[in-house]
Formats: C-alpha cells, sequence, structure tokens
C-alpha cells in the first residue's frame, strides 16, 4: 500500500437536513471514486441497517477511505465519515465532526435551509470545520439554487456563489463536489512524532476482534503492540490491528499516524471502556493533556421494556446485553411492575434511540415486547435534602416528602413558512412553551426560538409540528437544563386496580386534560369483556378522569356451514391470538399497546 | 360398513347479487351456466379428480367404501339452473357414487328464479328438500335487502312446491336488520311460522366486508363492536331481545332451536348441515366448494376460468392435526344445543375432554357459559351470546 503525505488526506463528513441527499451524495461520492463499481452498489451503501433504511436516516456513524484521482494528477485519500442525522444523536456528530477537517453542506435546491442544517452547521463551525456548501436535487421542477444559494449566504453567512449544483440522484456534477473538497477543505496538520493523541469517534462490537475503535489520529502514530490508554475511562491495552475502512470492509495497515483516520482493535471486551469522544494515547509515552469535547452520555429517555412471555425475561437480559456491546449510550437496569412482571427500565438518547432499540429487539432478536410510556428523568428534592433522579414514575415519593421538583428544558428552534408562525406558536404554548426570539430568515420563513419541557416533546411533538405546518416545519433542540415545575402523578385505575405501569408524571396546570384523554384513549384500546369496566385516572387519592368500558354483549357468528370452517377458525385463532396479547391485571384484560396509549395523547 | 360421505354441489350463479352477500356468488350469461355445469359433471365424475393424495383423504373419499347420506345443492342459487342441468348433476353423482335411497336431497331455491313445472321436476328427480331464501315478509325490507322478489312472490312459490310434493321445506329469515324493531320481528316471524315449514334458519343479519351493506353499515358495524348506538342498525340490546323472542315464538308454533341460528319440527333438522357440526366426512364439488376428509381439509379454486378450463385444483389444502381436530369438535360441536358429548370425545381421541380442556371448561361453567348435563357439554343462553369468546378458548 503507497502511503499518503498528510497534504494528500481530506477528512470530511456531509451534514444535511433529513431528506436533503446526504446518503445519495455519500453514494455517488464513493461510487465516483471508485473503490466500488456501479455492479457492487446496492443503493446507499453507508446506510447498511434496515430501520435506516426504511426511515431514510442514518443512526450509526459509518465511515469510509476512498482513493480519489484528481484534475491536478495527484491520489487523495477521502476519509469520509459518516454522521447520524437525528438530533438525538447530537453529541455523537459532534465527535465525528472533532474527526474532521471539513464538512460538506447539502442543502435541498427546492427547500432551502432547514432546522437541522442549521443546527449542523452550527455544530462545524464550533468545530472550525471548513464548510463546503453544495445545492442537491437541481433536476427538481421545483428546484430554485439561485435563492438557496442567497439564503446559504445570508443566513449562515458563508461564500456560496460557488457551491457545486448537483443532483445526487442522476450523478450530475458530483465531479465538481470532488474537486472542491480537494481545493476547498484543509490537510490535515498534527505531528506524527508527537506523543500518539487520537480521538475515538465511534465503535463496534465484533465477535472475533472484539471491540473495533474508530478513530482519527490527532498526533502521534499507532501500530500492532502499540500500548494504548483511554484518558477518560483509564482502560489499557495493546494494539492487535490497525487500519482503515473498505467500503464496508476492515482493511489492516501497518501504521496509523497523525491526520489518518481509522480503526484499531486491542481485544478490548466492551464499548463501555471505548467512549465516543475519549482520547487515545500512549500509555508508554502519554499525551499531555486529552482532546477536548469529552462527555459521558447521559440518557434522556427513560422506559420500562417487559417480555411479552414472562418466560423470555433471560432472552431480553441476553438481547440487551448484545446490543449494549455495540451502543455505549444504551442503559438498563432490572425492574418489576406488580402488572407487567420482571423487565427492565432502559435509559435512551431520546425517543428515535428508543424506538431504534425497540424495534432491533424486536426483528433482530424476535422478543415480543411491551413497553411503557416514556418518561424523562426528573429530579427530586426531598423535604430530607435527598435528591432523586426519578426515572420510573412509579418511584415518584409520597408528595409530603417532595420538597419541589425539576424537569429537563430544551432550547428548541423551529424554522417554519411564515402561514404557520401562528399555529406553531400555539402548539409551543400548549406545550408549556417559553418564546424567547423569533427573526425572519428571508422573508417568507422565521425561525423561532423556544424553552419546552423535554416531557412535552419526546412523545409526539414531532408529528404535530408536522401536521401543523403541512409537513413545512422543521425542528432541532439541546438540552439547556434543569427548571423547577409543579408536576404530580397521574395514577391510571382499571377496574379500581392500579396498574403501576400506566402511571405518569404530568404537569399539573394539564393533568386534567391529560387525564380525560388518557381515560378515553384506554377505552378505545381495551376490549370489552364479560363485564363492565371502569377506567380511572387519580391523583393521589382523588379520581379526575373516569371512562367505562361496556360489558361484552354479543360476540357470535349466526352462520357457520362447511366453507365457512376455515374462516371462522382463523377468526377463533385472531381472538385468542389477541388474548395471548394481553396482560391480566386483577380479571381483567389489557393489551399490550394500551401501555404505550399515553404516547397517542394528542392525535386529535 | 361403509362410511359416510355428504356431498355439497356448489351453483355460484345468482340473478342478480344481494346488497348484503359476501358468498361466492355473481350473475352469469346462459351459456357460462351450461359451460359450467359441463365442468361440474366432469368434475364429478373424475375419481379423485380434486381430492388431494395427502393424509387419509383419497380413502375417507373412497368410493366403493362410502355411502352418500346427504346431497346439498347450495349457492349462489340452485334453483336458477334449467331442469336438465339439475338432473345432469344428479345423475352424475349417482352414476358415481353409492347414494343412499333414503339420502336427504336439498336443493336452495330463491323466490323469483321457481315455477310450478321446475318444482315438479326437481321433486321427480329425487330433490326432497327445498330451502327456500325469503329473508324478511315484508317487502320494504326485501327491496332493502336488494332481493328481486316479494313476499308475494315467494308465497306462489311456497305453495306451488307444496303441491309438488315438498313435504320438508326450510325458510331463511333474517334478524337485526335495519329499520327493524323487536315488534316488526316477532309478527314477521309469526307469519312465516303459520305456513308451516318444517324447518326455519333465522339468522342475524352479519355486516360483510366488500358489500355494499359494509359501505352502508361499516360505521354502524363499529360502533356495535364497541358497544356504542349505531345509527341504523338495531342495538345489541335489541338485537339479543329477537334472539330471544325468535326461541320463545318458534317454541309455541312447534320448533326447537338445534343450532344456533336453527330450528325445526321434531324429527326436520337438516341432516346435511349436522353433518358439518358432527364432522361427518364431506366432499365438495363446483366453484370454492370446501371438503373435509378424514383430517384434510380443502377447497376447490375460486377462478371460475380455471374452474371451466381444467377442473380445478385443490386449495388451501390443510392437515389437521390432533388439536386441530379436538378444538373443531368443540366449536363446531358447541354450536349445536345438544353440545359436546364428552363419551364420543373421549371416544374419538383416547383422552377426556376434562383431561384436554380442565382449564377452559372450569372457567366457562364457573362463568356461566357453559353447562354441563348428561354427559354433554353445552352452552348456555349467556354462552350463546358470546359464544366466539366461549369457543376461542377451546383452540389448542
Amino acid at each position: 500500500m503507497a502511503e499518503f503525505e498528510q497534504s494528500s488526506i481530506r477528512n470530511f463528513c456531509i451534514i444535511a437536513h433529513i431528506d436533503h441527499g446526504k446518503s445519495t451524495l455519500a453514494d455517488r461520492i464513493i461510487e465516483k471514486t471508485g473503490t466500488l463499481t456501479s455492479r457492487e452498489m446496492s443503493d446507499q451503501v453507508l446506510d447498511n441497517m434496515d430501520l435506516e433504511r426504511e426511515r431514510g436516516i442514518t443512526i450509526k456513524a459509518q465511515t469510509v477511505r476512498n482513493i480519489y484521482k484528481a484534475r491536478d494528477g495527484k491520489e487523495y485519500v477521502f476519509n469520509l465519515i459518516d454522521t447520524p442525522g437525528h438530533v438525538d444523536f447530537n453529541y455523537e456528530v459532534s465527535r465525528s465532526l472533532a474527526a474532521c477537517e471539513g464538512a460538506v453542506l447539502v442543502v435541498d435546491a427546492a427547500q432551502g435551509i432547514e432546522a437541522q442544517t442549521l443546527a449542523n452547521v452550527y455544530l462545524a463551525l464550533d468545530h472550525d470545520l471548513e464548510i463546503l456548501p453544495v445545492i442537491n436535487k437541481i433536476d427538481l421542477p421545483s428546484a430554485e439554487p439561485g435563492r438557496v444559494i442567497e439564503e446559504i449566504e445570508d443566513v449562515i453567512g458563508i461564500e456560496a456563489q460557488d457551491a457545486p449544483q448537483i443532483s445526487a440522484k442522476n450523478g450530475t456534477n458530483i465531479e465538481a463536489v470532488l474537486e472542491a473538497i480537494v481545493e476547498k477543505i484543509p490537510a490535515p496538520d498534527g505531528d506524527p512524532d508527537a506523543p500518539l493523541k487520537a480521538l475515538i469517534f465511534d465503535s463496534v462490537y465484533d465477535s472475533y476482534k472484539g471491540v473495533i475503535i474508530f478513530c482519527r489520529v490527532k498526533d502521534g502514530r499507532v501500530r500492532r503492540g502499540t500500548k494504548i490508554k483511554m484518558m477518560a475511562t483509564g482502560a489499557s491495552e495493546e494494539v492487535v490491528e490497525v487500519g482503515y475502512f473498505g467500503a464496508g470492509q476492515f482493511i489492516p495497515c501497518e501504521e496509523l499516524s497523525a491526520g489518518m483516520v481509522g480503526y484499531i482493535t486491542a481485544s478490548l471486551k466492551n464499548v463501555k471502556e471505548t467512549r465516543v469522544g475519549d482520547t487515545i494515547t500512549d500509555k508508554d509515552r502519554p499525551c499531555e493533556e486529552p482532546l477536548p469535547g469529552y462527555k459521558k452520555v447521559q440518557s434522556m429517555v427513560f422506559c420500562g421494556m417487559y417480555p411479552a412471555d414472562g418466560a423470555k425475561y433471560p432472552d431480553l437480559r441476553d438481547a440487551l446485553e448484545k446490543l449494549q456491546l455495540n451502543d455505549a449510550s444504551l442503559r438498563f437496569e432490572p425492574e418489576t411492575s406488580a402488572a407487567l412482571g420482571f423487565g427492565f427500565r432502559c435509559g435512551f438518547l431520546g425517543l428515535l434511540h428508543l424506538e431504534v432499540i425497540q424495534e432491533r429487539l424486536e426483528r433482530e432478536y424476535n422478543l415480543d415486547l411491551v413497553t411503557t410510556a416514556p418518561s424523562v428523568v426528573y429530579k427530586v428534592y426531598k423535604t430530607s435534602g435527598e435528591v432523586i433522579e426519578l426515572t420510573n414514575p412509579t418511584n415518584m415519593p409520597d408528595p409530603s416528602e417532595i420538597d419541589h421538583m425539576e424537569e429537563p428544558i430544551v432550547n428548541a428552534e423551529i424554522m417554519v413558512t411564515k402561514e404557520f408562525i401562528g399555529s406553531i406558536m400555539d402548539l409551543c404554548q400548549e406545550r408549556r412553551g417559553t418564546y424567547i426570539s423569533m427573526e425572519y430568515i428571508e422573508e417568507n420563513r422565521a425561525l423561532l426560538k423556544y424553552e419546552l419541557p423535554l416531557n412535552e416533546i419526546i412523545y409526539d411533538f414531532f408529528d404535530a409540528l408536522k401536521s401543523r405546518s403541512r409537513g413545512y416545519a422543521s425542528f432541532d433542540y439541546d438540552i439547556k437544563g434543569y427548571q423547577p415545575s409543579q408536576l404530580v402523578k397521574l395514577d391510571i385505575l382499571i377496574n379500581k386496580e392500579e396498574v403501576d405501569a400506566l402511571s405518569f408524571i404530568v404537569f399539573e396546570g394539564t393533568a386534567y386534560e391529560r387525564a380525560r384523554k388518557m381515560c378515553e384513549k384506554l377505552k378505545e384500546e381495551i376490549p370489552r369483556q364479560l363485564f363492565e369496566i371502569p377506567i380511572q385516572a387519580a391523583v393521589g387519592s382523588k379520581i379526575i378522569a373516569r371512562e367505562t368500558v361496556k360489558a361484552l354483549r354479543k360476540d357470535v357468528l349466526a352462520k357457520c356451514y362447511g366453507g365457512d370452517i376455515t374462516r371462522k377458525k382463523k377468526l377463533l385463532e385472531k381472538q385468542k391470538e389477541g388474548k395471548k396479547r394481553m396482560r391480566q391485571v386483577g380479571n381483567v384484560e389489557i393489551p399490550q399497546k394500551a401501555f404505550m396509549a399515553v404516547l397517542k395523547l394528542d392525535d386529535d | 360398513m361403509k362410511r359416510e360421505l355428504e356431498i355439497y354441489i356448489h351453483i355460484p350463479f345468482c340473478a342478480k347479487k344481494c346488497d348484503y352477500c359476501d358468498f361466492l356468488s355473481f350473475p352469469a350469461s346462459e351459456e357460462i351456466r351450461e359451460r359450467y355445469v359441463d365442468a361440474l359433471v366432469k368434475d364429478i365424475r373424475r375419481p379423485d379428480g380434486c381430492i388431494p393424495d395427502l393424509g387419509e383423504a383419497r380413502e375417507a373419499a373412497g368410493r366403493e367404501k362410502s355411502v352418500v347420506r346427504t346431497i346439498f345443492l347450495g349457492g349462489g342459487t340452485p334453483s336458477l339452473l334449467r331442469e336438465r342441468q339439475m338432473e345432469r348433476i344428479l345423475d352424475a353423482v349417482r352414476q358415481a357414487f353409492d347414494v343412499d335411497e333414503e339420502a336427504e336431497i336439498t336443493m336452495e331455491a330463491n323466490p323469483g328464479t321457481l315455477d310450478a313445472g321446475k318444482l315438479q321436476a326437481c321433486r321427480e328427480m329425487g330433490i326432497n328438500r327445498l330451502s327456500m331464501g325469503l329473508q324478511s315478509v315484508s317487502d320494504g325490507e326485501l327491496k332493502m335487502l336488494g332481493r328481486i322478489h316479494t313476499y308475494r312472490d315467494f308465497l306462489e312459490n311456497y305453495e306451488e312446491a307444496r303441491r309438488a310434493g315438498f313435504d320438508n321445506i326450510n325458510i331463511d329469515l333474517m334478524s337485526a336488520l335495519p329499520g327493524q324493531t323487536a315488534k316488526s320481528w316477532r309478527e314477521g316471524l309469526e307469519q312465516a311460522a303459520a305456513l308451516e315449514p318444517e324447518h326455519i334458519s333465522a339468522y342475524s343479519l352479519m355486516i360483510e366486508e366488500h358489500t355494499p351493506f359494509y359501505k352502508r353499515y361499516g360505521q354502524d358495524r363499529l360502533l356495535l363492536e364497541r358497544g356504542e348506538t349505531p345509527q341504523y342498525l338495531p342495538d345489541e340490546e335489541e338485537e339479543r331481545q329477537m334472539y330471544a323472542i325468535t326461541r320463545e315464538c318458534l317454541a309455541q308454533a312447534g320448533y326447537h332451536r338445534y343450532e344456533i341460528s336453527n330450528y325445526a319440527k321434531e324429527g326436520r333438522e337438516c341432516r346435511h348441515n349436522e353433518g358439518y357440526w358432527k364432522r361427518t366426512n364431506y366432499l365438495g364439488f363446483g366453484l370454492g366448494a370446501s371438503s373435509l376428509l378424514g383430517s384434510c381439509r380443502f377447497r376447490q379454486t375460486e377462478k371460475l376460468k380455471a374452474y371451466l378450463q381444467t377442473g380445478g385444483q385443490p386449495e388451501e389444502v390443510t392437515i389437521l392435526s390432533r388439536e386441530d381436530e379436538m378444538a373443531e369438535t368443540m366449536f363446531l360441536g358447541l354450536r349445536r344445543m345438544e353440545g359436546v358429548s364428552e363419551g364420543e370425545f373421549a371416544g374419538r381421541f383416547c383422552v377426556s375432554m376434562e383431561e384436554v380442556y380442565r382449564e377452559p371448561l372450569g372457567e366457562m361453567l364457573q362463568a356461566g357459559l357453559l353447562k354441563k348435563e348428561n354427559g354433554y357439554i353445552r352452552l348456555t343462553g349467556k354462552g350463546i351470546d358470546v359464544s366466539n369468546y366461549v369457543m376461542a378458548q377451546f383452540l389448542l
């Protein structure tokens, strides 16, 4: 393998709002740089999880190294570091950015700048990245590249007149992007002879190699035999292998030196020891201080996960352990619910992260799960002076023991066209938002800033936003901190019995409204049974809402002859299957999805 | 001794499809009907033609070893066929099978497709039971259902049938119709019973998908399922009231309920249909016709073109496990008011019902949905109302 000078390396990522064409452009770059033939290209090479494909988003960062022969006749190494495209993974994004010198900013020629575009640009600017704007989707009839270029210059304040105008889908003008990467994005610097200093921006678990660390070497060099140390976790091991990323495969090499992006394996057993953002150094010759920006990842959203079949509890534990090998941000600990039995309280970066884990458990591990409504982490200040971080509403202390409570607040940025400003502001008000500012970024579009309680946005805020703006609003947020709040625990009683897994914490001022909607929703979800079932919502001992599921009066098939028997049996099987998917609470059968009912309180 | 076999023959043609109907039936030209009868006759004549070579299916249908106890010409509207066509079908059956001299041979018939001559011919070719689709004695309701006849048309045909010598006639009636009340239902029922047919099938209207009625009343069906008040259909309470009235009113007129929706004078139960609930072997011919042979269930193709061209293929072939057969014995048997015999169950499966179904039996008996009498397990009145719920407990 030919060694490359630092001057011929380009480390960059692609940033974009969702659906603006990030993954498609990545595919084209990989294609044009010739590491893959057209035949080998399955669509969107970088997104290789099913779920990512279905949702069109990238969840786990992927990285590819390509060789590009530029017009100047020289060969360049392109390290394309893909970044997750969702606000849940902001920290991961920031670490990926820190591994780059530049960012290709993809903006949709028809839609222009969106909230995520801005959020990503700010992140990139924070890391002093060179930003290379690219106008994508110029093949669309509604494309207005001129307007979008102006918007980029006005809103972001970067030069965009020369921005390549491309269609990643059709492969138009991709060459211009490649040349701009060579010209505009700086080559890495860093001293190959200084003590080793490398940034971990991702890691995956491989059953043969153990943990594979994705890193960017800032200074020094690392090779087989180097004794490395993770500066934050203190974990230390001898390097077994280093290498770089081919498309979809790991290619070993002699050494990674300052400026290079690659992987390290060192028979580490657990990704917990290789945290994203941590600095790798040489144990025998350590650098003086770690790279800035390391944070221990915090779980923002918690929920209970229970196997539908209680006997599958050990399977669920095994599955969670396996997923955690690859996902250090997933937390879980055992818990017990009177209604649901043995399960786990799991912590996630956000709701998308939760859904991803849930789907992987169901699809890859064939587990049938009951998931309780997600909750944020509340701080409970007790009169005794003790402070509890409350991740499960069931554990809320008696109100008499509580001095006050705090809830997490986010800074939210919403970009919306003029006509929907009113309805979006209403939405933010309903969700207890505090208005911060509004600025017009162009004649027809404004950037709204609000502070919003996290518990108001984890469920369905995004859906509400989309429906109230006919899909035009875009949204991004980051955590601001904690703020005191009047919170109460809402308990649900079904047939007079409290169902612990249905309790949730709610702002006192909206408790009645939520209680009423919750009861209505549960009435829809709980099928009629042989007796009447009261559904009640209570705060403390006070019932504040009630609905009734009427007794089943009639469930009979008038006809069943020779030709109906197979069909009739299927019907009964469905009925029986439905029963299996129920949880027995007292003498009432509750369908599993009812435990998620609180998520749907706002579908009107 | 020869094994009992029932034969079902499907005639998928109708003068016009009714608005509530989701059966495999449709209007067709004279030419198609003739070609269909050709195909049917061929189908009946080819030994093992559409019977899958699986399990005990072929043996169970073995023509030398079986005696046909019942034949049922169902539809659609079999009475739409010409006399000659009916005759060809029955001749084919008689040639291919050993048909018992005492066999019950039923034909479904709809008013508006019958006349004295045709009825006479039917009787002469050995059809000895007529099942007449009256549905309602009210012309307003008949129109709303999309029927092609009036009550008067029916009366004429009914009398012609009696004159032709039919002494075993069923009348179909429908309850829970839009706009119907408990009172109007009772009056209609009394009127029909006064004609003294030997048998009455009284069905509660079901709103089936893919029908014009579904478009009209689908929303109502949903409301009913949720226990709420529908807009057009009688609510659950009234529907159950109608059901109770049916039994009471027909009992006074000398009919006993022997299945969830079937009522007969003493000894006039439909033997063919009883076979379905008792899991007697049956062999179906014609489009979409189902069969049960031993532990094998299958059905003939539902595609007319394929049937006309090639005589079709068995589809949805299922070999029932022992558990399936137990479950079927229970949920089909429970439809009969007599219930399921514990002795027969044990005799057939070499294990007691109690052992297999301890939990659901205990639960359902306790809840008053089932009762146990003289070695039979049967539904209580309350059990009938929620019989799907009860039956589902017996799946294994």
